[in-house]
């Protein structure tokens, strides 16, 4: 435990003085004095996080996003916490629950386990941005039709996931279906309407 | 007056902003200048915390404050309230940073809080502490000695010969275990507070009582009720666990006072584990005695749960027992062991799908001994009125329940014989169950607004985690005022409503419902009076009148009229024994080689009244269900006893049913009018979609393969060692 503090407070400030050091050298010119009280101040800490955060530029919903962030933001996270884009969900943040599935250049993934930044000049879409305008996707449709949900938090990762199960392939039967969304748990236990649902939509031949 | 006609299937009048991702959750509101919580817990389970260091992380980008036993600010309420000296646990009461104290693994020894998510996650990480450990006790099986009556239940007996189970001619015993489970709702749990002065609070809460969180609120900070503000319109998912404001949502209201900035708190998927309740562990041993013909002469059903050290959580796991079969001769006993754990707290069906486990697997257990079908030996047994309460069933439609789904299962073409069936190399078993709970019904408020342009707008301080609460309000509004769906809009998680309960026991389309439907009918008073009536959907001059609602508005000075009813039941409640009934028949496969047991095809019959909003009830009973498969196969909270700590506290191992283990789950209502639950003759719903499925599974089980597992979940293992 010693060991282990002592190396957790040797590795916290190391770079608090790294960063002290280097905010000594840029301001040469200027007294020490101010210097050291820009830093008690915290002033060190605004130019940590602008070296910390690295620019980011991708396609969310057909918008182009330039932001900066820290490279240990998740794509989920960006778009829950600074991006406003809160239909999609955080259910374990681990890959474990299917709540977090966006689509990245058509494909689905969780969210949570992808670093924003490896986004970079790729298109997400999120369940912001599957509908056309005020016309559902075929999918919200049927989820809405066969009550494919209840308390509707998981409901953004199915109906996403539920689209890529379609354009895989994997929706030919309700068994395959069953296998193939079982990345996504609902809680409520609508299962069985989710199925339905995306059954409905395959036979319904819709593109989605 | 009541309702008279059946509902039309409807869908959910909230379900485009949930496909839509425009549905907003606690955690999802913008409050400028919001600062994030995030919790360092304890890592032994009992003992004090000897040191903690801060300091690092406190110097940390970002960090805004840490706070721990030695700075959390004080949260007056908590102060005052009693200790729990009188109770069988008899520990000291469990007050969050309020002292070195270690209770139970898991439990909040910091709060870090940063400007951005990332940054309090990164600070949280560098919260180093000692600790003094004690010896813990997490383990029930060891600790039954502990077992003490909590002060909430009483035992029960009634009949002459209390011996009748040991005596009788043909007889069982045996136990039963229901593991820990946890609630598990998709949506993570937490608090976004905010303070503007020093009393008066705001929260985004994850409630299924919005009137309880401020109640809870108002008592710890000592301010006036209406100074809270509670938001909680959509929940993901409840299942019980919010039917507590839990401590840590008091310390982050304590947390954004001190620091005078929003601060929001979503916890971790493992955190869920272990500060926002389960269902507890509870051992059951039944002894059951019945004639050769098959009439039941006694029961005796006690079951033994673990609790808290701090609190003395009890629930109604032999209730059903007291009730269900017309046996002369029933005790039941409901035992507590406090263990160094957080509290559990109601998990869906609560008790009642604990004991339904024991009870319905015993029955059928006997039923095999008498050489009876099932069905039959329940028919046999069949009370009815209610034998603990001596009154009649206010309604009880179980015998054409039983009658439906053993037809549509084609329980008579099965061979009934154990382990007699097959397909392919899998083994092939047919079971069922009855669930049974308390069709209840609490005070309620509502307001109605009639807008000039023919809207109506009704508000209620009740909660929605997911059942469809607003669907069905709106249902019982259109059918009492002819209003059409689209012109209705029921509004809630709102605490400055007018007051209705939580959303817990299944009574809230009961309780908020006579609601609707009381404000809804004096609505129509109003208009009367006022020489208006709603008329083929909108609202028109009463006949002889001329004047529009506009017009009536307008002379009144009004911009609209609005009247608010509160609403409860009568003298009925005492007069009829009321309940909802659950028939459940699952159709299983049993892999002889593995072990491995799936639910092929399900039947569900619910006998709840008159069905408010069919389409919603249906997904109701299939959620059920589909929790059922999960207690019955899969679902079980691991405690390594050496550490007191979950080893399965996520979703990867602690499985909750995902769509490959859910087959078709075939519905059918009843749909007969209660005379005299309510207005709109409804049941609640909510609970019987679970109670009694897990012995479905296990009396399918049984027949699948002549085992009987008497401790869930069914995991291969005991599949093959039984």
């Amino acid at each position: 435990m010693d060991d282990q503090l002592k190396n957790e407070e040797h590795t916290g400030t190391s770079r608090r003085s790294f960063l002290k050091k280097s905010s000594l050298i840029t301001a040469l010119a200027l007294t020490p004095d101010p210097v050291l009280k820009a830093a008690e101040k915290g002033v060190d800490e605004q130019i940590a996080s602008a070296i910390e955060t690295m620019p980011l530029n991708v396609m969310i919903n057909g918008v182009k996003q330039s932001v900066r962030i820290e490279p240990r933001v998740t794509l989920l996270d960006l778009l829950r916490e600074r991006l406003h884009l809160t239909g999609t969900k955080k259910g374990c943040d681990h890959g474990q629950c299917g709540a977090c599935t966006v689509h990245v250049d058509g494909e689905r993934v969780n969210s949570c386990l992808t670093l924003a930044l490896t986004t970079e000049g790729r298109e997400v879409t999120t369940i912001e941005g599957l509908a056309d305008g005020d016309n559902l996707h075929p999918m919200q449709e049927a989820f809405l039709e066969h009550d494919g949900f209840q308390c509707g938090y998981c409901t953004p990762g199915q109906i996403m996931s539920a689209v890529c199960c379609i354009r895989e392939g994997h929706a030919n039967t309700p068994d395959e279906v069953r296998e193939y969304m079982s990345g996504n748990i609902c809680r409520c236990g609508a299962y069985s309407n989710i199925v339905d649902a995306i059954m409905n939509v395959k036979q319904g031949g819709k593109k989605v | 007056m009541g309702i008279d006609k059946k509902s039309e299937p409807l869908n959910r009048v909230d379900g485009r902003a949930k496909v839509t991702g425009k549905a907003k959750y606690f955690a999802e509101f913008e409050v400028p200048g919001v600062t994030f919580c995030v919790m360092v817990t304890s890592a032994i389970t009992r003992g004090t915390v000897a040191t903690i260091n801060t300091k690092t992380a406190e110097r940390a980008p970002g960090v805004l404050a840490v706070f721990t036993h030695l700075n959390m600010p004080a949260i007056p309420g908590w102060a005052e309230q009693g200790n729990n000296s009188k109770l069988p646990s008899g520990g000291e009461k469990y007050r969050m940073l309020g002292s070195n104290k270690i209770l139970f693994n898991g439990q909040p020894i910091a709060l870090v809080i940063a400007d951005t998510l990332e940054r309090a996650q990164h600070a949280a990480s560098l919260v180093t502490a000692t600790y003094n450990k004690a010896e813990h006790n997490t383990d029930l099986l060891k600790n039954k000695e502990k077992a003490a009556m909590p002060p909430r239940m009483g035992d029960y007996s009634r009949g002459t010969d209390k011996d009748a189970h040991n005596t009788a001619p043909v007889k069982l015993k045996a136990d039963y275990t229901v593991p820990v489970e946890v609630h598990n709702p998709m949506e993570l749990a937490g608090i976004l507070a905010f303070w503007e002065g020093g009393d008066k609070l705001t929260v985004y809460a994850k409630t299924q009582g919005v009137k309880s969180t401020q109640r809870t609120l108002a008592s710890a900070f000592k301010i006036d009720e209406k100074n809270v503000q509670v938001h909680s319109e959509f929940v993901g998912g409840g299942f019980g666990m919010g039917l507590r404001t839990w401590p840590q949502e008091v310390a982050v209201a304590a947390a954004a006072l001190k620091l005078k900035k929003p601060v929001k708190l979503v916890m971790t998927r493992e955190q869920m584990f272990t500060l926002v309740g389960y269902r507890p562990y509870t051992i059951q041993h039944i002894s059951m005695g019945a004639t050769q013909d098959g009439q039941l002469t006694g029961i005796y059903h006690e079951a033994t749960a673990e609790t808290a050290s701090y609190d003395d959580f009890t629930e109604g796991a032999v209730s059903m027992t007291r009730f269900m079969y017309a046996c002369p001769n029933v005790t039941t006993k409901y035992r507590i062991v406090p263990l160094d754990r957080g509290v559990p707290i109601w998990m869906r069906g609560p008790g009642e799908a604990t004991g339904a486990f024991a009870l319905e697997s015993a029955i059928d257990e006997m039923a095999y001994k008498v050489n009876m079908d099932p069905i039959q030996f329940r028919l046999k047994n069949f009370a009815e009125t209610d034998p603990e309460r001596n009154k009649p069933f206010s309604s009880n439609n179980l015998k054409e329940a039983y009658q439906l789904g053993s037809e549509k299962i084609g329980w008579a073409k099965r061979n009934p014989a154990p382990a007699s069936m097959k397909d392919g190399e899998w083994q092939v078993g047919y079971g069922m169950s009855t669930g049974v709970f308390g069709a209840h019904r609490g005070e309620s408020t509502c307001r109605a607004q009639l807008n000039p342009d023919g809207t109506l707008v009704l508000q209620s301080a009740t909660s929605d985690i997911g059942p469809g609460t607003s669907t069905a309000m709106v249902q019982i509004a259109h059918e009492v005022t002819g209003l059409p769906i689209e012109k209705i809009r029921f509004e809630l998680g709102n605490a400055a409503f007018p007051p209705s309960g939580s959303q817990g026991g299944s009574a809230t389309v009961s309780s908020v419902g006579s609601a609707v439907f009381d404000v809804c009918t004096a609505l129509k008073g109003i208009l009367t009076e006022a020489g208006l009536t709603f008329d083929n959907g909108t609202v028109k001059p009463a006949s002889g009148k001329s004047e529009s609602l506009q017009d009536v508005l307008s002379k009144q000075n009004k911009t609209f009229f609005e009247v608010t009813k509160s609403s409860k039941g009568g003298e009925e409640q005492n007069k009829y024994s009321m309940y909802s009934f659950s028939i459940h028949f699952a159709e299983v496969r049993v892999h002889p080689a593995t072990g491995v047991v799936r639910v092929k095809r399900v039947v569900t019959i619910a006998d709840s009244g008159r069905i408010v909003s069919p389409k919603t009830a249906a997904s109701q009973m299939i959620g059920g269900v589909t929790g059922g498969i999960g207690m019955a196969l899969t679902e079980e909270g691991v405690i390594d006893h050496r550490f007191g700590r979950f080893v399965n506290n996520n979703l990867a191992d602690y499985h909750v049913p995902v769509s490959a283990d859910v087959p078709h789950i075939e519905t059918i209502f009843i749909d007969k009018p209660d005379p005299y639950t309510n207005p709109m003759g409804s049941k609640g719903m909510g609970e019987i979609a679970l109670i009694g499925f897990s012995a479905a599974v296990a009396n399918a089980v049984y027949h699948a393969t002549g085992k009987r597992i008497r401790e869930l979940p069914i995991t291969p293992d005991k599949v093959l060692s039984a």
